[in-house]
């Protein structure tokens, strides 16, 4: 697995033992399978994922409470090859109600062989999140990227 | 020193957004954001010049010219985030998408 990192985006590759419609299958329908289910912006647990397999549906967390949560429009649907949706969560782990300061992941799906498929997944449109920076900085909290922050500001 | 408000401010405006989102497709001179962008050079070197001081964009001389580029360095935190994110979301998911059923085998 690697990671390449462009202007505003990142780049993230992976292969699965599988084949494409098999990946495609369960990175869709199946996120709730493999998506950590400490990230999420309820109040309550996560109960469940659901993943509207069509342009315009929505990826939806559901928590234990009842509550729900609809942080992505699914922008592109094509099984097994590709998908797209935006990331309508705000830097103050809000969801964000203004597409034009949502980013955008792209996923694709492309079969190497029998049962091996390259995943490539692309967050671009990352500056789109600019106001906040202080409350993303705040709320990553990790030693990891806040030792990366210092390293980033002593440059300037 | 990387000013946080200053990258608040500077991200804040739609103009500015504009020329940091312009700047972030391909490296330009003043001249070319003011040919490209509904703002005058006056106003997109000041804009520059905000976007510059919140560590945002970065400048090199290139015979006579300035040339503006994303300081790569300005948006670090957020990609930084969300490197790590997908790159441990993308290995629960290879995990569990290489077993797979027995319909699929």
């Amino acid at each position: 697995m690697t990671t390449q990192v462009q202007e505003t985006s990142v780049t993230t590759q992976t292969v699965v033992d599988a084949p494409a419609d098999h990946a495609f299958r369960v990175f869709t329908e199946g996120i709730g399978s493999w998506w950590n289910p400490d990230h999420h912006i309820l109040q309550a647990e996560l109960a469940e994922m659901v993943f509207e397999p069509r342009v315009g549906g929505h990826i939806i967390d559901r928590g234990t409470d009842g509550s729900e949560c609809r942080w992505a429009r699914v922008l592109a649907y094509d099984p097994p090859h590709r998908v797209s949706f935006s990331w309508d969560i705000s830097l103050q782990w809000q969801l964000e109600t203004d597409p034009a300061k949502a980013s955008e992941i792209e996923v694709t799906f492309t079969e190497e062989g029998p049962a091996r498929t390259r995943v490539v997944l692309t967050h671009r449109h990352l500056d789109r999140h600019g106001e906040g920076w202080e409350a993303m900085r705040d709320a990553v909290g990790s030693g990891w990227t806040l030792d990366r922050f210092a390293e980033v500001a002593a440059q300037h | 020193m990387t000013n946080h408000g200053a990258v608040l401010t500077a991200l804040a405006d739609p103009t500015r957004r504009a020329i940091f989102e312009r700047l972030a497709r391909s490296p330009s001179a003043v001249g070319e954001l003011a040919r490209e962008l509904p703002v005058s050079r006056p106003a997109v070197s000041q804009h520059l010049k905000v976007l510059k001081s919140a560590g945002l964009v970065t400048d090199h001389a290139d015979g006579t010219r300035h040339i503006y580029s994303v300081d790569s360095s300005g948006v670090g935190a957020i990609r930084d985030y969300f490197e790590r994110f997908w790159q441990q979301s993308l290995a629960r998911f290879q995990a569990v998408a290489s077993q797979p059923t027995r319909e699929d085998r």
